[in-house]
């Protein structure tokens, strides 16, 4: 059994158990704490996987900015516990089975096509660094690139607009009328 | 090295794991994060094929998935926020009306 391996298993496991500590917690704020721990083993996969700008990206983006958003606001809502009452007898048997199907089934894929999974090499010295992204993030990919801004100027527009107080849109509407 | 199919099987967990609390749970913000689990679950596949394939495409794809991610959750806590207002619940059973 190779290094590799050995961390490669744990990593997974920590992952696992964390997801499934995120799903079945019954306080939303321990759901929230466990997806970051979630994220941050996802990142240590991207830096095996030769991705460094991608993993530092992923906690800063995700682990930093996305979960504590949704940890304002669950701590704004003071919904930690909310979400108690019963769903229909029969949804979480069918939710699991249907769970199980899935998984069964990937799990049989990728097993059959073990083969056609080249094997890898070890990496090239610079693949992945910041600098080949940053060239092909402006060169090739310039115009999504673009896009994406556009997209979360629209979602800022959005949030405040959603967000806005009771008051303020009376007021508005009184000025109109 | 780790072969390959070991990450594209984890993907394949964390995503049947994801879908399992879309399904199960009631609590919106628990299915809000479930969705970001899907998300990373995709993520990590484009991760593992990039460097299956020794391009950057799949990585600069993640990047753009992480935006869009991040524009997902802003707009949608806000959505969450005010039916919090409106219903003073955000159980998804109790929300059965498009009226708010």
């Amino acid at each position: 059994m190779s290094v590799d391996l050995v961390l490669f298993g744990g990593l997974a496991l920590v992952t696992v158990l964390s997801a499934l500590g995120m799903l079945f917690s019954r306080n939303a704020v321990y759901s929230a704490l466990y997806l970051i721990f979630n994220f941050s083993t996802v990142a240590v996969f991207y830096l095996l996987l030769s991705a460094p700008f991608i993993a530092l990206a992923q906690i800063t983006v995700y682990a930093g900015a996305i979960m504590v958003l949704f940890l304002f606001v669950i701590m704004l809502l003071g919904a930690e516990q909310a979400g108690r009452t019963q769903p229909t007898w029969w949804m979480q048997p069918l939710a699991l089975s249907l769970a199980g199907i899935l998984i069964l089934e990937a799990v049989y894929l990728i097993a059959t096509h073990r083969s056609s999974f080249p094997v890898l090499q070890a990496a090239m010295g610079d693949f992945g660094n910041p600098l080949q992204i940053g060239e092909l993030l402006f060169s090739n990919y310039l115009l999504a690139f673009e896009t994406v801004a556009l997209l979360l100027l629209v979602a800022v527009i959005g949030a405040i607009f959603l967000s806005r107080g009771r008051k303020a849109r009376q007021t508005q509407s009184e000025a109109k009328s | 090295m780790v072969p390959i199919y070991y990450y594209i099987a984890l993907s394949a967990i964390l995503f049947t794991l994801g879908s399992l609390g879309v399904l199960i749970r009631r609590n919106a913000i628990i299915i809000f994060m479930s969705v970001e689990l899907m998300l990373n679950a995709a993520n990590l596949a484009f991760v593992a094929f990039a460097r299956m394939h020794g391009g950057l495409s799949g990585q600069i794809f993640v990047f753009f998935v992480m935006a869009v991610a991040a524009a997902e959750v802003a707009v949608g806590l806000a959505l969450i926020v005010k039916i919090f207002e409106t219903k003073h619940s955000i159980d998804i059973d109790q929300m059965n009306m498009m009226k708010g």
